[in-house]
C-alpha cells in the first residue's frame, strides 16, 4: 500500500483508467469498435465503389471480386457496408450523445429536486413520450426541410426520454443515502451536489442503457429513412442494408448476415466496453 | 478474447443458414392425394382489409375483390379477357346515336335475403351515387356522362327525374347520355359504381343518402351477388358462403371464399408456403426467380392493365424544354431493368397505352439511340449533360421503387452524363406533393378501373385532375375530345393513335414498363384465367386436385 | 399513499387534454389528408366529404366539437373505415394486442431477470459473458429479422406452427417469443446494471460478513434496490408493449391495436390517430404510477412526494 502512495498521480480519472485497462474484454471491446470506426471512416478509401452497379450480374455470393458478395442491383457489398457504417456508427453516436446529455441533466434535476418540480418535468416527459412519433418526424421535415441534423434532432427527441426516467429513478434512490446527506451538510450547492456525486453513482445504468440505445438508434434511423428522412440512395446505412437484407434473407442470404453481423459486433462491443467502464468508474470498487 | 467476440457473432450465422439461403423454399402445396371430394372453401389473399363494403363509399382494389364475390351489376366482365358479358341484366339495347341505352334486366332477380331486386333498386342506387351529401368518389363515373347528372349533383335541379334514367316497365332500364360514350358497358361491367343497392335495407337504416350508415354490418349487409357475408373478423378475415338467390346460383362452384388481409407480401408469401392461402395478391420480387426454378407451377405471371412511368413537372425549369424530357427518356435501359431489377416479366413501354386493351394498340413509341438522346441533351445547351443541374427524382417508398429509381439513376449518369438525386417520401407526403406539383420528376403507376384506352389517355387533357404534370396542348385536348364524340371504336382508336404519337413527341411522362400481375396459387385453384383487369369472378372458380 | 395516487390521477387530466390538443393539431398541419388519393377527387367532390366530416368548419371549431365528444367518452367514426367508430376499433383490436404484450412481458422477465441476476451475482466470470451474450442477441436481431426466421424454421420447415395468424393458443408461441426477446436483452442487462450497484454496497458486505448465504444476499437483500432500473424502465416499456407492436402485428398477421397506431397516421385517420393517443398516454399514465409505487415499496428509503 505504501508504495502506491509515493507513485505519481493518483486521481480517480487516473484509476478508473487503470482499472479499465486490466479488463480483457472491455479492452477488446473498444479495439473492435475503433477497428470498426476506422475500417468504415478510411475503408472506403481502398475499397471499390458504392454506387456501381452491374446489372446484369445482379446479387452474387461472396467472391474474390467482391468479399463479401454484391447486392441485387450488382453494387459491392463490402463497400456499401462500409459507407454504411459511416452513417450508423455516426447517427448512433450524435443522437445518442444528445439523447444522453438532455436525459441525464434532466433526469437528474426531477430525481434530485422531487416534489412539484418532478411532478412538472415527468408529466412533460409523458406528453412528448405520447405524441405520435411518425407525426412528429413529418412535421419536422414539413417546417425544416430534410438535413441530416434533423435526423439527429429527431431520433435524440425521442430517446432522451426514457434516459430521464431511469435516472430519475435512480437519483431518487441515491439521494436519500448517507453521502449525500452529508454533502448536503457541508453546505454544497445543488448543482454540485448533482453533478459531483449524483451522477457519477448512477452511471451504471447510465451506461447500460447508453450501450443498448446505440443500436436501437441506427434502427430507429432506418424507419426514419422509410418517412424519407436520412441519407437518400445510392448511400445506405447499417439499419436500412438489414431492413432490405432481410426481406431477401432466403435468397441472398449475405445482404443480410454480413451487415447484421457488423451490427452485432457493434453492439457486442459496445455493451462489453460499457460493462468495463462501469467496473471502472465505480467508486466502491477501489474497497475490493 | 476477441474470440469471445467472434463466437457471439458467429451465434448469429448458423440461423441465416438454416433459414435456407437458397434452398428449395418447401411448399405445402395444398394439393392432398387421395381425396376425390376436397373442401370447396378457397382463401384469397386480399392485401387490404376492406374499409366497408357499400359499393358508393369504396374506393380500393381489395374492396373491389370482395364486391366481386358479395355484389353484382347489370354486366360483369368475362373471366377470360375481361370484355362485358350480362350479369343482372339479360342484354342490352344501344340506339343508333349511341345517347340511349335501354337493359333489360332477368326475370325473379333476388337479394340474398330473398327479397325481389326492382328497378327501384337501380335509379334509387344512382341517384344516391349522385347525390352531393354522400360525396361519392365515384360520383363522376355518372355525371360526367348521363344527362343532367352533373346539374343534379350541383344542385341546379333538384328533380332526379329530369336526370337521364328511367323504368319504363319492371324489367327495363333507360339510360340517356350527354354525348356517345364507347366504353360505357365495358365501365359497368368492370367497375362497380353502377351496381344496384337493397334500397330497402338501406332505409331501415337511414336517409337514402346518407353516408355510412350501419346497412354494411354483418347481419345486415344485403347482396345480389354469388355469395354472402358470413362472418367479418376485421383485420383477420371475411367469410362469404354462397348465395342461393343469386340468379346463376348453378354455375357458382365453391361453397365459400375467405378474403384475408395479407398487408406485408412477405408474410403473405410464408401464408402461402404453410398452406394457409390459395392464392396471393402479390409475390416478393426477390422470390419470383426462385419459383420460377423450383415450383413454377405455383407461379402465374399475368398481364395487368396498369402502367410504371416518371411523370415531369413541365412548369419546373429546365424540364420544359421537351428535348431535355426526350433525352431522359431515351437514357433509360427498360429492358435491363425488367429483367434485372423489377424481375417480373413486366413490358418495357415505349408509349403510354398497354397493349390489347379492349382492342386497342399503341400508336406510336419512343425511338432513338443513346446517340439520339446525347445529341438531345446538347442541342438544348447540355452538351455530355454539363451545366444541367442535378434533377430531383421523388419516389414513394418501396423497395421496388428505389431500386428502379437507383438504376435509372445510375443510366442517366452514365448513359447522359446526367446527375439526379432521389428522394423518397411516404405516401400521402408524396401524394400531396404530386398533386401540388411540388416535384421535378416523379415515379408514378396508373391502373385501369376498366378495360378501355381511354383510362390512360384522359389523363393527359389538360384539365384532367390527375395530369399533375402541368403539361397542356391544345391539339392534344381538341384530339380528346373528337375521339369522345366518334361514332365507333375503328374512329376512335385512330384518334387515340394521334393522341399516342402526340404524347411520344411531347415526353411530359416518361413510361417504363406495364405491370404484370405476378402472384402465387396453388394448382388446385381451378377456373381462373389471366385477363388485363385481373378480375376472376368467382363464379367460376373452384377447387380441384 | 393514496394521496400521492390521487393527486397524480388529477394531473392525468390537464395532461391528456395536451396530449390531445398537441395531437390534433399537429395531424392537421401534416401534408395529406384523409382523403388525399392517387385518383385525385375532384373539388367538388372533396367539399361534400369534408361536410360530411365537419371538416369545413373552422378548426377552432371542429376542435371543440371534437373535445365534447371526448368527454363523452366518444371518439368518433374512423376515416378510414367510415362504418366502424374508433371506440369500436380500439374494443375489438385492444385485447388482442394485451394479451400478446403480457404473454410477451411474461416470456421477458422469465428470461431476462435470472440472466441479469446470474450475470451480476457471477460478474466478469464466463457465466456473466454467456448470460450477457445470449441477452444481446434480442437486441442485435431486430424484431423484422428474428421473426421471420423463427417462422421459416418452425412454421415452415418444420410445420410446428400457423405461419401467421391469431386463431389458436398455439398461434401465441411465436409472436410472443420475438417479442419477448427483445425486452428480454432489456431487462437482462438493466437488471445487471442495477444489481451490480446495490451488491456492491456496504450492507451487503454486512450481510455477506454475518454469514448470510449467497440466495439469501441476492434475493432478500439485494434484489430489491437492483431491480430500480429496471422497473423504470418497464413502466413505459409495458404501456408499449401491451398497445401492441406493429412490426410483430404485421409479420405474423395479428389483428391487434399496435398496426393502427402506425396505419393511422399514415392513412391520417385523424380520429382513430387520437384515440390510439389516447389510449396510449392512458396506459403510459398509469403504468408511471405504478412504477413510481413499486419504486417507493422496493426502496424503503424514498418517500412519496
Amino acid at each position: 500500500m505504501i508504495e502506491e502512495k509515493e507513485e505519481a498521480g493518483h486521481s480517480p480519472w487516473n484509476d478508473a483508467w487503470h482499472r479499465l485497462r486490466r479488463n480483457r474484454l472491455a479492452v477488446c471491446g473498444g479495439i473492435l469498435i475503433l477497428t470498426l470506426a476506422f475500417a468504415c471512416m478510411f475503408g472506403p478509401i481502398f475499397s471499390q465503389s458504392y454506387e456501381e452497379q452491374n446489372l446484369d450480374l445482379g446479387a452474387v455470393p461472396p467472391s474474390r471480386a467482391h468479399w463479401l458478395g454484391t447486392d441485387v442491383l450488382g453494387r459491392d457489398l463490402l463497400a456499401r457496408t462500409l459507407y454504411g457504417g459511416r452513417i450508423s456508427i455516426t447517427v448512433g453516436l450524435v443522437a445518442t450523445f444528445v439523447a444522453l446529455t438532455i436525459g441525464v441533466t434532466y433526469g437528474a434535476i426531477a430525481g434530485f429536486v422531487g416534489g412539484k418540480t418532478d411532478a412538472v418535468m415527468m408529466r412533460i416527459v409523458d406528453i412528448l413520450y405520447a405524441l405520435p412519433f411518425p407525426i412528429f418526424v413529418i412535421l419536422l421535415m414539413v417546417f425544416f426541410g430534410r438535413n441530416i441534423i434533423l435526423l439527429f434532432f429527431a431520433i435524440g427527441a425521442v430517446e432522451w426520454l426514457t434516459m430521464s426516467r431511469i435516472v430519475r429513478g435512480q437519483v431518487m434512490t441515491i439521494k436519500r443515502m448517507e453521502f449525500i446527506e452529508a454533502a448536503r451538510a457541508l453546505g454544497l450547492g445543488p448543482r454540485r451536489i448533482i453533478f459531483r456525486h449524483v451522477i457519477p453513482n448512477v452511471l451504471g445504468p447510465i451506461i447500460v442503457y447508453t450501450t443498448l440505445t446505440i443500436p436501437a438508434v441506427m434502427l430507429l434511423e432506418a424507419f426514419l429513412s422509410f418517412l424519407g428522412l436520412g441519407v437518400q440512395a445510392p448511400m445506405s446505412s447499417w439499419g436500412v442494408l438489414i431492413k432490405d437484407g432481410s426481406e431477401k434473407m432466403e435468397e441472398f442470404w449475405w445482404l443480410l448476415v454480413f451487415p447484421g453481423a457488423l451490427f452485432s459486433l457493434t453492439l457486442f462491443s459496445l455493451n462489453f466496453l460499457g460493462d468495463g467502464l462501469r467496473d471502472a468508474l465505480d467508486v466502491r470498487a477501489s474497497k475490493d | 478474447m476477441i474470440r469471445r467476440s467472434w463466437r457471439a457473432a458467429a451465434i448469429l450465422i448458423p440461423f441465416a443458414f438454416l433459414a435456407g439461403c437458397g434452398k428449395t423454399p418447401e411448399v405445402t402445396d395444398t394439393a392432398a392425394a387421395g381425396t376425390a371430394h376436397i373442401p370447396q372453401v378457397y382463401r384469397y389473399g386480399n392485401s387490404a382489409e376492406p374499409q366497408d363494403l357499400d359499393s358508393q363509399v369504396v374506393t380500393g382494389i381489395p374492396e373491389n375483390h370482395v364486391l366481386q364475390a358479395l355484389a353484382a351489376g347489370l354486366a360483369s366482365p368475362d373471366p377470360k379477357d375481361s370484355h362485358a358479358i350480362p350479369d343482372l341484366a339479360k342484354s342490352w339495347d344501344i340506339s343508333p346515336d349511341g345517347l340511349t341505352y335501354t337493359f333489360h334486366l332477368r326475370e325473379n332477380l333476388e337479394w340474398s335475403d330473398g327479397s325481389p331486386i326492382t328497378t327501384d333498386d337501380f335509379l334509387l342506387a344512382w341517384k344516391r351515387l349522385i347525390s352531393p351529401k354522400m360525396a361519392s368518389e365515384y360520383a363522376y363515373m355518372i355525371y360526367n356522362y348521363v344527362v343532367g347528372a352533373e346539374e343534379y349533383y350541383n344542385g341546379k335541379i333538384t328533380d332526379f327525374s329530369k336526370v337521364g334514367f328511367s323504368a319504363p316497365d319492371a324489367h327495363t332500364l333507360v339510360v340517356k347520355l350527354k354525348s356517345p360514350t364507347p366504353f360505357l358497358i365495358n365501365m359497368i361491367a368492370g367497375h362497380y359504381s353502377w351496381n344496384p343497392l337493397p334500397i330497402k335495407t338501406l332505409l331501415k337504416f337511414g336517409a337514402l343518402d346518407e353516408r355510412s350508415t350501419p346497412w354494411t354490418r354483418l347481419g345486415n349487409y344485403v347482396g345480389a351477388g354469388p355469395f354472402m357475408l358470413k362472418e367479418w373478423i376485421p383485420q383477420e378475415r371475411l367469410v362469404a358462403v354462397r348465395n342461393p338467390h343469386y340468379w346463376d346460383a348453378a354455375r357458382v362452384k365453391l361453397d365459400e371464399v375467405d378474403f384475408i388481409p395479407t398487408e406485408d407480401i412477405s408474410a403473405e408469401e410464408r401464408m402461402f408456403r404453410a398452406g394457409q392461402l390459395d392464392k396471393t395478391q402479390e409475390i416478393p420480387t426477390s422470390k419470383i426467380d426462385t419459383y420460377k426454378k423450383d415450383h413454377p407451377e405455383l407461379l402465374h405471371i399475368d398481364p395487368y392493365l396498369g402502367i410504371y412511368f416518371y411523370r415531369i413537372n413541365v412548369s419546373r425549369p429546365p424540364m420544359g424544354d421537351k428535348r431535355i424530357r426526350k433525352a431522359l427518356a431515351l437514357g433509360i435501359d427498360r429492358e435491363s431493368i425488367i429483367k434485372n431489377v423489377a424481375r417480373g416479366g413486366q413490358v418495357p413501354a415505349y408509349s403510354m397505352s398497354p397493349p390489347d386493351d379492349a382492342g386497342y394498340n399503341e400508336g406510336a413509341r419512343i425511338t432513338g439511340t443513346l446517340d439520339d438522346a446525347r445529341k438531345l441533351l446538347a442541342e438544348a445547351g447540355y452538351p455530355g449533360g454539363k451545366g444541367l443541374p442535378p434533377i430531383q427524382v421523388l419516389y414513394n417508398t418501396s423497395a421496388n421503387n428505389k431500386q428502379i429509381a437507383e438504376a435509372i439513376q445510375e443510366m442517366w449518369r452514365s448513359n447522359l452524363g446526367v446527375e439526379s438525386e432521389l428522394q423518397n417520401e411516404e405516401w400521402k407526403v408524396y401524394l400531396d406533393d404530386q398533386h401540388h406539383h411540388n416535384y421535378q420528376v416523379e415515379r408514378s403507376g396508373w391502373v385501369a378501373d376498366y378495360a378501355d384506352p381511354n383510362v390512360f389517355l384522359e389523363i393527359y387533357e389538360s384539365t384532367n385532375g390527375n395530369n399533375d404534370t402541368t403539361w397542356a396542348s391544345p391539339e392534344y385536348d381538341r384530339v380528346f375530345h373528337e375521339a369522345m364524340a366518334a361514332p365507333n371504336n375503328a374512329v376512335r382508336y385512330e384518334k387515340y393513335h394521334r393522341l399516342d404519337q402526340i404524347l411520344v413527341d411531347e415526353c411530359p411522362v416518361i413510361p417504363i414498363y406495364f405491370y404484370t400481375r405476378p402472384y402465387l396459387m396453388s394448382t388446385r385453384v381451378k377456373g381462373i384465367w389471366p385477363n388485363p383487369l385481373d378480375i376472376h369472378p368467382f363464379q367460376d372458380i373452384y377447387l380441384e386436385n | 399513499m393514496i394521496r400521492f395516487i390521487v393527486v397524480r390521477l388529477l394531473q392525468t387530466i390537464p395532461v391528456v387534454w395536451i396530449i390531445i390538443t398537441a395531437t390534433f393539431f399537429m395531424i392537421r398541419f401534416v401534408p395529406g389528408g384523409p382523403f388525399t388519393a392517387e385518383r385525385a377527387v375532384s373539388p367538388e367532390i372533396l367539399r361534400n366529404l369534408e361536410a360530411h366530416y365537419g371538416m369545413n368548419k373552422p378548426l377552432y371549431k371542429q376542435y371543440l366539437d371534437y373535445c365534447g365528444s371526448v368527454l363523452k367518452g366518444d371518439f368518433g367514426p374512423s376515416f378510414k373505415y367510415p362504418t366502424r367508430s374508433v371506440n369500436e376499433i380500439i374494443g375489438e383490436k385492444l385485447p388482442v394486442s394485451i394479451e400478446l404484450g403480457l404473454i410477451s412481458l411474461a416470456v421477458a422477465l422469465a428470461i431476462g431477470l435470472p440472466l441479469g441476476v446470474l450475470a451480476a451475482v457471477k460478474r466478469n466470470t464466463w457465466i456473466d459473458y454467456l448470460c450477457s451474450s445470449f441477452a444481446l442477441l434480442g437486441v442485435c436481431i431486430p424484431t423484422f429479422v428474428m421473426g421471420p426466421l423463427l417462422i421459416l424454421v418452425f412454421a415452415i420447415h418444420l410445420g410446428w406452427f400457423n405461419a401467421s395468424g391469431w386463431y389458436t393458443p398455439v398461434d401465441r408461441v411465436l409472436p410472443s417469443l420475438t417479442l419477448g426477446l427483445v425486452y428480454a436483452a432489456y431487462v437482462a442487462r438493466l437488471t445487471r446494471g442495477g444489481m451490480l450497484e446495490v451488491l456492491s454496497q456496504d450492507y451487503i458486505r454486512t450481510a455477506r460478513a454475518k454469514g448470510a448465504s449467497e440466495l439469501r444476499v441476492i434475493m432478500k437483500h439485494s434484489l430489491r434496490g437492483g431491480l430500480t432500473p429496471v422497473v423504470s424502465f418497464l413502466g413505459p416499456a409495458i404501456a408499449g408493449i401491451v398497445t401492441g407492436s406493429f412490426v410483430i402485428e404485421t409479420i405474423f398477421q395479428i389483428p391487434g391495436i399496435g398496426r393502427e397506431f402506425v396505419n393511422s397516421a399514415f392513412n391520417r385517420d385523424y380520429t382513430l390517430v387520437l384515440g390510439t393517443v389516447v389510449l396510449f398516454a392512458g396506459f403510459l399514465i398509469v403504468m408511471n404510477l405504478v412504477v413510481d409505487v413499486v419504486q417507493v415499496w422496493l426502496n424503503p428509503r424514498l418517500k412519496f412526494e
